[in-house]
C-alpha cells in the first residue's frame, strides 16, 4: 500500500475512533458528578486554547499578524451587540482588508 | 417536531457564517494534497472520514516533504486527539442505536461542538449534528473542488477567513464563560496553549489546555 493510502487510512481510523468513543461507549447515560463537573470546564479551556493557537499560532512558533485585527474587531462587534454571524464577517473582511493594505 | 426541526436548523443557523470558510479552506486542502502527491480519490477519502482540517494539513504537508509514515500519522493523531476528550464529555447527549450514534458522532468538529453548547459543558446534540451536516458537504465538497478545479479561489487568507474561526471560537467563549471557575479555566487554557504554542508540535498546546479541565475533579 502507498504512503497516502496509508496514512488517509491510518488517521481516518484513528479519528473516527477518537469522535465515536464517547457516543458509541458511553452514549445516552449520564457521567459520574465528578466527570461532569470536570467536563464543565473543558469548554472554556479548550475555546480558550482554539482561539490561541488559530489567532497567534503559526509552525511551533507564535505569529503576530493580521489574524489579531481581525479577532480584535470581532470582540468590538459583540461588544455592539452584533449577532454572531455579523462578528464573524466583520473578522474577516478586517484581516482581509489588513493583509490587502 | 417544531422543537426538532428548529434545533438542526439552529445548529446549521450559529455555523453557516463559517461554511464560506470551511469550503474555501477545502479547496485549499484539496490543492495542497494534489500538490503533495497524494492524487485525486485519497484526499477527498481523507476529507469524508477524517473530517478535521488542522490534522489534515498536517498529513499532507508531511507527506509532501516526504516524511514517513509514522511523521505522517503522529501528526494528525497528535492534533486530533483533543476530539477523544470532548468525545467522552459530550456522550450523555447522543440517543438510539450504537450504529446511529457512530455515524452522528462523525459529525464532531470544533465548530459544531463550540456552537451547540448550551451551558455548564453540556451540548444540544441536534445542534451539533446540524452544524456538523452543514460543515461535511462544504469540507469534502471543497477538497474535490480543489483536487479537480485547482486553485480557483485563490488563497483563503487572503480574503481573511482564516480569522473568522478564533472569531467564532472567541464569540461562543465569551457568551458561555460566565462562572468564575469557567473564567479561571479559560485564562488557564489560554495561557498555557500560548506557553506551549513556541515549544511543542502542533496539538499539543489544545490537549494540555484541555487537561486543565482535570483541576475540575479536586476543585469545588
Amino acid at each position: 500500500m502507498s504512503t497516502t493510502w496509508l496514512v488517509v487510512l491510518l488517521v481516518g481510523a484513528f479519528t473516527i475512533a477518537f469522535k465515536a468513543t464517547g457516543p458509541v461507549l458511553l452514549g445516552g447515560r449520564e457521567l459520574p458528578s465528578r466527570m461532569t463537573d470536570a467536563f464543565e470546564l473543558l469548554a472554556p479551556s479548550l475555546l480558550a486554547a482554539l482561539v490561541v493557537t488559530q489567532a497567534v499560532g503559526g509552525k511551533e512558533a507564535i505569529v503576530l499578524d493580521a489574524r489579531l485585527v481581525g479577532v480584535a474587531a470581532a470582540i468590538v462587534a459583540v461588544r455592539l451587540r452584533a449577532p454572531l454571524i455579523v462578528a464573524i464577517v466583520v473578522a474577516a473582511v478586517a484581516t482581509g482588508l489588513v493583509r490587502a493594505l | 417536531m417544531q422543537k426538532t426541526t428548529r434545533s438542526y436548523r439552529e445548529g446549521a443557523k450559529r455555523v453557516a457564517p463559517l461554511a464560506p470558510a470551511s469550503a474555501s479552506f477545502g479547496v485549499a486542502y484539496g490543492v495542497l494534497a494534489v500538490t503533495a502527491g497524494m492524487g485525486v480519490l485519497a484526499p477527498i477519502v481523507m476529507s469524508a472520514t477524517t473530517f478535521a482540517g488542522a490534522a489534515q494539513f498536517a498529513a499532507a504537508s508531511v507527506i509532501r516533504d516526504g516524511g514517513s509514515v509514522l511523521a505522517a500519522v503522529g501528526a494528525a493523531v497528535l492534533l486530533n486527539a483533543r476530539y477523544l476528550a470532548i468525545s467522552v464529555a459530550i456522550a450523555p447527549a447522543f440517543r438510539g442505536s450504537r450504529l446511529r450514534r457512530l455515524f452522528e458522532s462523525q459529525l464532531l468538529v470544533d465548530e459544531s461542538w463550540a456552537v451547540s453548547q448550551v451551558g455548564g459543558g453540556r451540548i444540544e446534540r441536534r445542534m451539533l449534528i446540524g452544524a456538523g451536516a452543514l460543515l461535511f458537504p462544504c469540507w469534502v465538497g471543497g477538497t474535490a473542488l480543489g483536487v479537480f478545479g485547482g486553485d480557483v479561489l485563490g488563497d483563503p487568507k487572503r480574503l481573511g477567513l482564516d480569522a473568522a474561526f478564533p472569531a467564532l471560537f472567541l464569540v461562543l467563549l465569551i457568551t458561555l464563560t460566565v462562572s468564575r471557575r469557567a473564567i479561571i479555566a479559560a485564562v488557564a487554557g489560554g495561557l498555557i496553549a500560548l506557553a506551549l504554542l513556541p515549544i511543542t508540535p502542533a496539538g499539543v498546546p489544545v490537549i494540555a489546555a484541555g487537561a486543565v479541565c482535570l483541576a475540575g475533579l479536586r476543585g469545588r
